[in-house]
């Protein structure tokens, strides 16, 4: 859904009176006559602006040409060029108990990426087909299409009706088969209309020529329409967009997708399952606002303590919460050139969550056009099929038959949405390993080891830029942990890109992997009892929250900030040298890209105090923050 | 991915999600207040300019002054809790009328905006070729570009509306330009689930469009319901008004007695007449606002 909330939009008109409004999309072949039923309609329902229709009359005239009901949509002079219509244009009129917001969409398969774009709007949708040429390959397709974007009111429109002498048989034939077609992928007809969009004919009354034909009109059709209900009865899903702080308030910015909220509610967050009570749901310009907030509303909320959450985590109530899962089965549908195989790594999309994935898995695609199903290895543009995602980094969702709003993806290929569908199923909690893998546990227990260590495990992360400091002092605070009896670990940026990571360049995406696998490294280490010393520069913010993600409680973060024009005279190993002269590229340090951290545990800056007194300080904050063990409250445990 | 189980000693312990009773909502609970059409309106263009916050790096809202961009700015100052993050972009053509100036001088200040002001270049800058309204406004694509260089926008927050035009009934919510700012109406990628492309290559920026799915009706209902201040030109005086608001020199007003926004609204619900029919530019050749949209214009 893209523009408009799946709701029971009431449009309130100014004399008071309230109809629903509900958005279409009509759909099928090329050349089937669609654009044609839309200038109908919009005659038909008196929508046209006054001297619209006699201008067009007059610019088809002077080009020489007869005219066309199709001309009133054809707005773009493209258009007129090709003869088809290139992208989605929306329009309203009225029926008698409905307010119509028209999503024009194009048969031609060039543009299926404009249907979709419209269809997702859609309430419902109306299927034209050639009573000449009947169900083709692109009818066919959009229809499956119309199942994977959850559309479930579809009325089939059998046009042209007059050149086949309004024949009932031809009709029935037609009729028989897209009925078979669509309810073999769970969607069923709410009409199947014949009519000629040309000469009127069914589109708003049944004329003698289709005396036989008793159902609805498609004005008839197109009023029944429901408009989407919000997703009001579900349980809460809330996906954070944002977290601002803007003042003394921490406010957790999203959109409620289903269910409602309230101060006071309980609340967990995923995929991390960390629990806190909503303290207030903030507003503006009144705040706060008591009472509950229900689905479709984008709200704000403040909660009872502080803790790490981020944009891509999704709230529901302790209970109800979504799945947390790095594994996903989902149906979809592809638009990019180059077909979607096996091993491919994409970005996925899940509300405002994104992570990198490898595509695992590639079952039944297809080409939805087709009558018989093609099994392949990779699914060609345009066409659909299930594919097995394996994602980088843990994801909160529902499969879409649970919660069609939080169960549905999108996949991204050099910074394009290229695909999406529906989450199938999920692997609740199970890291991304192939079935022949089997993680092995230590032979100790933690307490075990933090008894002769007396540390606790954890991950020391020290960010800042290239000479301020943070190699030296990880050095000094690794002797002086390992002077006390501990087990520090130093994993420094660059000795470990001479290896685990040689493979690593310095985009933005090499250094977010970068990061990653020295948090899961140092993670690893730190859940063993040891305390990883991870010196990084680090400059992006989002990539340092990902690896305290990873790292979870047994992260703190140092900020080594030191100011730049002292790290640039000490260039230690003349970067920086390089850097101005040219010869190194991708350097952090010169221009603006290192991102200073907020929320971190400690800053120190190293131009102003010796290593020792610095290292003192860590020592301090490691005492408070329960990773060093403390010798007073030490004893008072053996008493 | 979780570090701590009970055994571990680190500092605070990771709670378990689903051993608690639950503090779902019963029935008995009050409900939430059902959402009228301006409700899910606001909802979506505050879920979009929130998108556009998380998603990039240095935004801009074009503030052109009229009923829609105040709207806008109305919308972000929700989305953020009573602040606009970004700066307020006025490209200044020199020729607006002076209610419009002092209608920015004044709620630039009481809004707290941080409002720049960036000149457009001189008439001989211009493509010749084009009529003369429409040249006249593509000077504002000119300042507009030239806005763009000197502050290196990677997204532009604009005010416009499906309903206002053909050719913009074409855009998508997250809609990409070319580094030299042009719309390439058929190559626009696909935009669905409120899945959003906002990533312009280097050198380029993306328009991005919160109030593309309102109405002219819609702005009006919305702006009175909220008490959102407005310039008065768009109130009959001597049986005229101005729909949309331009250039002084190429934008007329309509015959019209709404000298309120109620009566605005009814006067909107009777009219076939479209609501630029007093901007120039719109009907000087059948092509010359898709060639000025084509060209980086609103």
């Amino acid at each position: 859904m893209n523009m408009i909330l799946p709701t029971a939009a009431i449009s309130a008109t100014p004399n008071g009176t309230t109809r629903p409004q509900v958005r279409i999309v009509i759909v099928g072949h090329v050349d089937h006559g669609k654009s044609t039923l839309v200038g109908r309609l919009l005659h038909e329902t008196g929508s046209l602006p006054d001297g619209k229709l006699e201008m067009l009359k007059a610019v088809s005239a002077r080009r020489g040409m007869p005219f066309e009901w199709s001309f009133l949509l054809d707005a773009l002079q493209t258009e007129r060029d090709q003869g088809i219509t290139i992208d989605t244009t929306q329009i309203r009129f009225r029926t008698r108990s409905r307010d119509v917001v028209l999503i024009d969409a194009p048969g031609h398969a060039e543009f299926l990426r404009n249907m979709i774009t419209g269809a997702s709007q859609a309430d419902g949708a109306v299927l034209i087909i050639d009573a000449l040429e009947g169900v083709r390959d692109q009818t066919r397709r959009h229809g499956y299409l119309l199942h994977l974007l959850g559309v479930k009111q579809v009325a089939v429109v059998v046009n042209k009706m007059d050149r086949v002498e309004f024949s009932a048989i031809r009709f029935k034939e037609i009729s028989d088969e897209i009925s078979a077609h669509l309810i073999g992928l769970g969607v069923k007809p709410t009409a199947v209309i014949p009519i000629s969009a040309r000469d009127g004919d069914g589109v708003a009354e049944r004329t003698p020529r289709i005396d036989w034909y008793k159902g609805p009109t498609v004005v008839d059709a197109l009023d029944a329409l429901e408009p989407a209900r919000p997703l009001a009865e579900l349980p809460l899903r809330l996906p954070v967009q944002a977290i601002y702080k803007f003042d003394d308030r921490r406010i957790v910015a999203g959109r409620i997708e289903s269910g409602s909220l309230k101060a006071g509610d309980e609340i967990v967050i995923m995929p991390t399952g960390k629990i806190a009570k909503i303290k207030t749901v903030e507003s503006w310009p009144v705040t706060p606002v008591d009472g509950p907030q229900g689905a479709g509303r984008s709200v704000g909320i403040t909660l009872d303590r502080e803790l790490f959450l981020e944009r891509g985590d999704i709230i529901g109530h302790t209970g109800q919460s979504p799945r947390d899962t790095r594994r996903i089965r989902a149906r979809i549908f592809w638009l990019h050139d180059k077909p979607l195989a096996k091993g491919e790594q994409i970005l996925i999309r899940l509300g405002t969550k994104e992570s990198r994935a490898t595509v695992v898995a590639i079952e039944k695609a297809i080409d939805p056009g087709a009558l018989s199903n093609e099994e392949n290895s990779a699914i060609a543009r345009n066409h659909v099929g299930e594919i097995d995602i394996s994602l980088a980094q843990p994801v909160a969702t529902d499969p879409y038959t649970d919660n069609p709003r939080t169960g549905r993806l999108v996949i991204e290929v050099n910074g394009r949405i290229a695909g999406g569908g529906l989450v199938l199923s999920v692997d609740a909690g199970r890291p991304a390993v192939p079935v022949d893998i089997v993680p092995v546990e230590s032979a100790l227990r933690p307490d075990e080891r933090s008894a002769r260590y007396r540390h606790n495990g954890a991950v020391i992360w020290l960010t800042g830029l290239p000479g301020s400091g943070k190699s030296t002092l990880a050095r000094a605070l690794e002797r002086r942990l390992f002077g006390n009896g501990g087990s520090p670990i130093l994993l420094d940026g660059d000795t470990l890109r001479a290896g685990l990571n040689g493979d690593l360049g310095f985009s933005p995406q090499d250094r977010a992997e970068n990061i990653r696998r020295l948090a899961e490294v140092a993670t690893h280490l730190a859940r063993n009892g040891h305390i990883a010393i991870v010196a990084a520069v680090s400059p992006s913010a989002a990539d340092r929250a990902a690896a305290r993600r990873i790292a979870d409680s047994a992260f703190r973060e140092i900020y080594i900030a030191t100011p730049a024009e002292i790290c640039e005279e000490r260039d230690p190993k003349g970067h920086y040298a390089k850097a101005r002269a040219g010869t190194l590229q991708g350097f952090t340090g010169i221009g603006n890209d290192y991102q200073p951290p907020t929320g971190n545990e400690l800053t120190i800056d190293t131009s102003t105090r010796s290593v020792a007194d610095a290292t003192e300080e860590i020592e301090r904050m490691l005492a408070k923050t329960g990773v060093l063990f403390d010798e007073l409250t030490d004893l008072a445990a053996n008493i | 991915m979780h570090l701590l189980d009970n055994e571990s000693a680190t500092a605070g312990s990771r709670p378990a999600p689903f051993a608690k009773a639950s503090s779902v909502p019963g029935i008995s609970d009050p409900q939430p207040p059902s959402m009228d059409h301006l409700d899910e309106l606001e909802a979506q263009s505050i879920y979009i300019l929130r998108e556009a916050f998380a998603r990039l790096k240095k935004l801009a809202l074009l503030w052109s002054l009229g009923k829609d961009s105040n709207v806008m700015i109305w919308l972000a100052r929700k989305a953020f809790f009573g602040r606009v993050p970004f700066p307020a972009l006025h490209v200044d053509t020199g020729k607006k009328f002076p209610e419009m100036y002092a209608f920015r001088d004044r709620f630039g200040k009481e809004w707290d905006l941080d409002l720049r002001v960036e000149p457009c270049p001189p008439i001989d800058s211009v493509d010749p070729t084009l009529p003369p309204a429409a040249r006249s406004a593509a000077r504002k694509t000119e300042g507009l570009k030239l806005a763009l260089n000197k502050y290196g926008f990677d997204g532009l927050i604009a005010g416009i509306r499906r309903d206002e035009e053909a050719t913009r009934a074409k855009e998508r919510v997250f809609s990409p330009r070319g580094t030299e700012g042009g719309w390439d109406v058929r190559d626009q990628p696909p935009e669905f689930w409120d899945q959003f492309n906002a990533s312009p290559p280097p050198g380029a920026h993306l328009r991005i469009h919160p109030i593309l799915h309102w109405t002219e009706a819609d702005i009006w209902a919305y702006t009175k319901r909220e008490g959102i201040p407005i310039i008065p030109l768009y109130l009959a005086k001597d049986g005229k008004r101005y729909r949309s608001l331009g250039d002084q020199d190429i934008t007329n007003p309509v015959a019209s007695t709404a000298s309120s926004i109620d009566e605005i609204l009814d006067e909107l619900e009777n009219t076939k007449v479209p609501e630029r029919a007093g901007r120039a530019l719109d009907h000087e050749t059948e092509d010359a606002f898709e060639r000025l949209r084509v060209a980086g214009y609103l």
